[in-house]
């Protein structure tokens, strides 16, 4: 199994999210985008644990879902307050936590 | 069963901090003051134990990878002077506070009630009349008005909380023989003291709690390179260990030894404070409560000196003798700069503050003078100054307390209206500027005489702050006590102190005579840690000229 | 120089180990008084003048058991306990009773006693009699620590003591502004001149490591030169602090504010004598040093002249009597000065003046009593009626200080003015003058107070003390008289072994032309004075002159006006600087070091935008840096 496929579409993955979280300002856009940086995280560590045998990897990887997860839960919650108290799911208008 | 007396100690106030957190209210005072009580008769007995021989040493192994071990003693002379003082003290203060701290924080809160009662009249006569009780009209309006400014203070119980808990970390850090439990303490003890002038002092108690923080922590921060740097050299030469007792042997010197004192020195000299960067000390002091700054000048400041002697001095003796013309000349500047700003200091707090500036030079010059006399006489003032600066602040605070203000300029012709309380202010002061029969001399004249068969022109001129000392006392009794009653005072001062108030300053007086005239078993107790100190920096009292062959 | 014979003391035995009583006494009336408050207030003073009549008693019976040993057992040490005692150090409290310290504790109890009596009749009117009692037990049960020290540690501590009481005392009545002025002006004084005792003390430890009187006296012969120079020189410091010798002269003038009593106790008959008996016990300090006795010859001569100058010109009776003082304290200074030929002539002139000058000043205060506590000569006049006890009293004070033959002051002071002039010719006539000018304002003042016409306020009715208070005077009238008789075949061999001296042959007869000159020049003086206030009268208000020397003599010779402008003017400056720079150089330089830490995060801040996306940009932007360091990194 050659890994290089898997890692480059897992750096694909990376920066379409990297890309999404920067230029989108819908908050629930935002989010996917998080999550699919993490899923290029974990794509990335599945590989490395297959090429080089070892466990490790995956066990990470299911760590980053169970975060992922937790993160779902709060995030979600988060956002659905916000929209709920300012009408808007943008995260510029969130922008009030400044100097 | 073999119970660690130290540590039980040492804990003891922190445990009664917490449990004052969890009682009521109204039994949080007499439990606090009964855990002080607690503590002084177990430090007592540890007092006790030390002299009877059996000196109380714990060492357990904390953080073995880096050698730091939650060591306590072996106690030694140092180290349970600062402790009895501190374990007197504590309950002094806690009885000194007993009414105020729910809502008067002391000095300027009655600065406020007295402006709030003016108020309150000016409302009744602008009403016509009292129909409505006074204390609901004068109340709503007045302290609408002050409550913007001022905050209202914490509880009684926080305030015992913090008192103990301060005292418990005051105890382990004279206690501890590991450097960096000691560096821990150091900063933690800043913790209750910060939130002891900020929440209960005067009005621009936020600030000067965040400048006596912001010098404290600099200072410990410079501290914790040393202490990082300690941990390298120990390191490199074998097994790390931050204990005081390995440290010591691994005789660090060179140009290492001086970067690492100089670490240390900075640290404890703001913490003592030496002038130049004494200026929170003033601050502090002046805006803190009287009971505040007690312990603030009493205890905390007292861990500066307290390292110097035995971190300073014994980690690095050759960086110290290295150092010495430097620190002397730092000192006599303290103590003659302190001694005339004191002069010149127009409020009653800040002018006690000055004269404990121009005390710590003493002290320090008597450490690093580098004979025996002087620096158990050092040990001694670290002792007799916080009692005696401590008797001043508290008679002080009372007199501000009834007064409604700190200003010298406020008072005048008191001891015809209050004359024990007049009495007891010129007691402290003598004490303070160092009358013989009263204990502070005993010490400032080891520091003089010992600095002086060492370096004689230093004495002369550090004997130029006794002269000092008599003006600034004088000046202040004779400007607020003697004179005619001025009405302002008349109508303020209306009672002298009470029985409680006489209570809390009477072991200090009984105290400050004893030691006046039997300082013998002080000095005995110190005698082998300053021999120890001095022998470990390889100096000898110089001998004197003539006379001893004839002996 | 031949080392001195070391006077070791003897052990004390049977009641010399009681000996501490003398000092107990009277502090534990001090305590009880001061502690007990209101509730001694009825019977405080009775207690109080009990405690120093014990001490006499004592003193008495410790005096005569001395004179009952032969002549090598008369020093008794007396060991309390372990006071001091670090390094090589170790200073024991400890009592000597020996010739010198024994007088001197007959002097303080029996005339202490005297005046606690007579305060009972002059303070009884007084709400605070019982703090007042209280600060007078204080006073002797310091001044008694002071003389029966055997180190001058506790030695100082005594000196330090009486500065308390006598800064307690002046400034007794505190509601008035100048009291209390006076009272600390008094202490800060002294406290120059402690500076002095306490750096002769730790010059002491470092060069005998010791600071007990044996080892100072065993040790003298062996220190350098300089070393004794200094000493001495500091020594002599604090004795003209605490003695208000020129230049520390100035506080005793003011310390008159203090009631009379206390004048007569404190600032005439006792610790302002300290200062002599500290010269006379340190004496094998001073044998070693020219310089050093030499000037204490030139501060006595200078005092001498400069108080009797003052005492010329004051009309306040208590003032003239406190210019005196410094005159012939000056004379004691002078004759201690001199050396071994002159110590006891110093003690001998301090007991007599103990005896008159506490009397005339306790008459003062009679008079003063009777006058509503004026003090203005110019307002007396014609007393002699109606204060005939008084009179009598003060005028026999009076020849005895002007030195009428065969009174005590005739013999003391005529035996300094001899052995001055066999020190030097230019002291000795100083001294000659002195005695002249003292019978001028002695004279001066007895007229204006006692003779002359009555220049009385409207509704002053003078009237005879109570006999609580006259007892004393006539008591003390009597020692004036025949002190110097009984003392001067005496004193000399008494005191010769303490102060290692040799006794010479003093006879009641002796006659010399030194005496008869010096005689003659008081009969002058006496006659000036006659010429002058006698038979012109003198006028209610104090006429205005342009006479240098009396306008220097009414502003105490200019001593507070050098003092103003050379210490504390510039002294009050430095002060004001000091504070306006530590505010604003000090203080305000941490605060601008904060200001500068503040400005910079005011920069820092702006980054804090509160835009997530523009935080994202920054976090990949750092990411990037540290993979493009890491590749780098590789690369190398």
């Amino acid at each position: 199994m050659e890994p290089s496929y898997y890692l480059v579409l897992s750096a694909m993955l990376f920066t379409i999210g990297a890309v999404g979280f920067m230029v989108r300002r819908n908050a629930i856009v935002a989010f996917m985008c998080v999550e699919l940086m993490l899923n290029a995280c974990n794509l990335a560590l599945v590989t490395f644990s297959h090429a080089w045998g070892l466990l490790d990897g995956q066990v990470a990887s299911f760590f980053v879902m169970v975060v992922a997860a937790a993160e779902v839960v709060v995030g979600l919650a988060i956002i659905v307050s916000i929209y709920r108290t300012r009408r808007s799911a943008s995260v510029d208008d969130a922008n009030l936590l400044k100097f | 069963m073999n119970i660690p007396w130290l540590t039980v100690l040492g804990l003891l106030p922190l445990a009664g901090a917490l449990l004052l957190v969890a009682l009521p209210r109204t039994a949080a005072r007499a439990a606090g003051l009964a855990v002080s009580l607690l503590a002084l008769v177990l430090g007592g007995w540890v007092v006790a134990q030390h002299l009877a021989g059996a000196p109380l040493a714990e060492q357990v192994p904390w953080i073995p990878q880096i050698g730091a071990y939650w060591a306590l003693g072996p106690t030694d002379g140092l180290s349970l002077t600062m402790v009895a003082l501190t374990l007197v003290l504590t309950p002094v203060v806690l009885l000194a506070s007993w009414r105020d701290e729910d809502r008067r924080g002391g000095a300027s809160e009655a600065v406020r009630d007295v402006a709030e009662v003016r108020q309150r009249e000016q409302v009744l006569v602008g009403a016509g009349g009292p129909e409505r009780p006074a204390t609901v009209g004068g109340g709503a309006g007045g302290g609408a008005a002050t409550a913007a400014e001022q905050p209202r203070r914490w509880s009684a119980r926080a305030f015992f909380a913090l008192v103990l808990a301060l005292e418990g970390f005051a105890l382990l850090a004279f206690l501890t023989t590991d450097v960096l439990l000691f560096f821990l303490l150091f900063d933690a003890i800043l913790l209750p003291m910060y939130f002891l002038i900020g929440a209960f002092g005067g009005a621009n108690r936020k600030r000067a709690a965040s400048r006596f923080l912001i010098f404290a922590l600099g200072g410990g921060l410079i501290m914790l390179a040393s202490v990082i740097g300690l941990y390298v050299v120990s390191a490199r030469a074998g097994e790390p260990s931050f204990l005081v007792a390995d440290l010591a042997a691994l005789g660090i010197g060179g140009e290492v030894g001086r970067w690492l004192f100089v670490g240390f020195f900075i640290a404890f000299a703001v913490k003592a404070p030496m002038v130049p960067v004494h200026t929170w000390l003033p601050d502090a002091a002046e805006e803190s409560t009287p009971a505040g700054a007690v312990l603030l000048v009493g205890i905390l400041d007292k861990l500066g000196t307290f390292g110097m002697i035995r971190f300073c001095l014994g980690l690095f003796p050759e960086a110290s003798l290295w150092a010495t013309p430097v620190v002397l000349v730092l000192a006599l500047v303290s103590i003659l700069y302190g001694a005339l700003a004191a002069i010149g200091s127009k409020d009653l707090m800040r002018l006690v503050a000055f004269t404990s500036i121009s005390h710590f030079g003493f002290i320090v010059l008597g450490i690093f003078a580098w004979t025996s006399q002087s620096m158990s006489g050092s040990i001694l003032y670290m002792l007799n100054h916080g009692l005696s600066t401590a008797a001043l602040f508290l008679v002080v605070g009372y007199l501000v307390k009834r007064r409604g203000s700190r200003s010298v300029e406020a008072f005048g012709g008191v001891q015809k209206v209050a004359p024990v309380a007049a009495g007891l202010l010129l007691f402290a002061g003598l004490s303070t500027l160092a009358l013989p029969g009263l204990s502070s001399f005993v010490s400032e004249f080891l520091v003089l005489a010992g600095t002086f068969s060492r370096y004689p022109a230093v004495a002369a001129v550090a004997t130029l702050g006794i002269v000092l000392a008599a003006l600034y006392i004088l000046l202040m009794y004779q400007r607020t006590m003697t004179g005619p009653v001025t009405d302002d005072v008349r109508d303020h001062v209306r009672s002298d102190l009470d029985g409680r108030e006489r209570l809390t300053l009477a072991p200090l007086v009984v105290l400050i005579v004893v030691l006046g005239f039997f300082p013998a078993p002080v000095l005995d107790a110190v005698a082998p840690v300053v021999g120890a100190t001095l022998e470990q920096a390889g100096v000898a009292d110089p001998a004197p000229s003539v006379g001893q062959e004839a002996n | 120089m031949t080392p001195l014979e070391v006077v070791t003391p003897t052990a004390a035995s049977g009641l010399f180990g009681l000996a501490w009583l003398l000092i107990a006494l009277p502090l534990a009336g001090a305590l009880v008084l001061l502690l007990a408050g209101r509730l001694t207030d009825a019977w405080g003073h009775l207690l109080a003048t009990l405690m120093p009549i014990g001490s006499f008693v004592l003193g008495v019976v410790l005096f005569v058991d001395l004179l009952g040993r032969e002549e090598g057992a008369r020093a008794v040490g007396v060991p309390l306990y372990r006071f001091i005692e670090t390094g090589g150090w170790r200073i024991d409290a400890g009592l000597l009773v020996d010739q010198l310290s024994i007088l001197f504790v007959l002097l303080i109890t029996g005339v202490g006693s005297l005046i606690h009596v007579y305060s009972i009749g002059y303070m009884a009117h007084d709400p605070r009699r019982r703090r007042f009692f209280a600060y007078l037990n204080l006073f002797v049960a310091a001044m008694l620590i002071l003389v029966l020290a055997d180190n001058y540690l506790v030695l100082f501590v005594g000196w330090e003591g009486v500065g308390l009481a006598s800064y307690l005392l002046i400034g007794f009545w505190q509601h008035k502004p100048t009291a209390a002025t006076a009272a600390k002006k008094a202490f800060v004084v002294n406290r120059v001149g402690d500076m002095g005792m306490v750096l002769a003390i730790m010059l002491m430890l470092a060069t005998f490591g010791s600071s007990a009187f044996v080892d100072v006296d065993a040790g003298a012969g062996q220190m350098g030169g300089t070393v004794a120079t200094v000493m001495g020189l500091l020594l002599l410091l604090g004795a003209c602090g605490k003695s208000a010798q020129v230049p520390l002269q100035s506080w005793l003038l003011d310390a008159m504010e203090g009631p009379t009593p206390v004048s007569a106790l404190i600032h005439a008959a006792t610790m302002v004598t300290a200062g002599v008996y500290l010269v006379v016990r340190a004496n094998a300090v001073f044998t070693h040093t020219e310089v050093a006795s030499t000037a204490v010859v030139v501060v006595g001569t200078v005092t001498l002249l400069f108080g009797a100058w003052i005492g010329c010109a004051k009309d306040d009776i208590k003032k003239v009597l406190a210019g005196s003082t410094m005159s012939q304290i000056g004379y004691m200074l002078l004759a201690a000065g001199i050396g071994p030929a002159g110590y006891a002539f110093a003690i001998f002139h301090l007991l007599t003046h103990g005896f008159f000058k506490a009397n005339m000043f306790l008459g003062a205060g009679s008079v003063m009593h009777a006058m509503d506590d004026d003090v203005e000569m110019r307002h007396y006049g014609a007393l002699r009626r109606a204060l005939p006890i008084t009179f009598a009293t003060f005028g026999l004070g009076y020849l005895a200080i002007i030195g009428f033959p065969f009174l005590s002051g005739y013999y003391s002071k005529d035996h300094i003015i001899e052995a001055a002039f066999e020190h030097n010719v230019v002291v000795g006539v100083l001294a000659m003058v002195g005695g002249g000018v003292t019978a001028f304002y002695m004279t001066r003042l007895m007229l204006m107070t006692f003779l002359g016409r009555r220049r009385w306020a409207e509704g002053v009715h003078p009237h005879e003390a109570p006999a609580v208070m006259t007892v004393p005077l006539v008591v003390l009238a009597a020692a004036s008289v025949v002190g110097g008789l009984v003392l001067n075949n005496w004193i000399e061999g008494w005191l010769a072994p303490a102060v290692r001296a040799e006794a010479h042959e003093a006879s009641l007869l002796h006659f010399t032309p030194v005496a008869a000159v010096t005689l003659l020049l008081v009969a002058g003086g006496v006659a000036l004075a006659w010429v002058l206030f006698g038979r012109r009268g003198v006028p209610r208000t104090a006429p205005s002159t342009r006479s240098p020397f009396v306008l220097a003599g009414r502003r105490d010779l200019y001593g507070d006006a050098f003092n103003e402008a050379v210490f504390m003017r510039p002294g009050q400056e430095l002060v004001r600087v000091l504070g306006r720079a530590d505010e604003t150089l000090v203080g305000g330089g941490w605060s601008a070091t904060g200001d500068v830490l503040a400005g910079l995060s005011q920069v820092g801040r702006r980054l804090q935008n509160g835009f997530v996306r523009s935080y994202a940009l920054t976090m990949v932007a750092g990411v990037g840096m540290v993979a493009v360091v890491l590749v780098l990194g590789r690369l190398a």
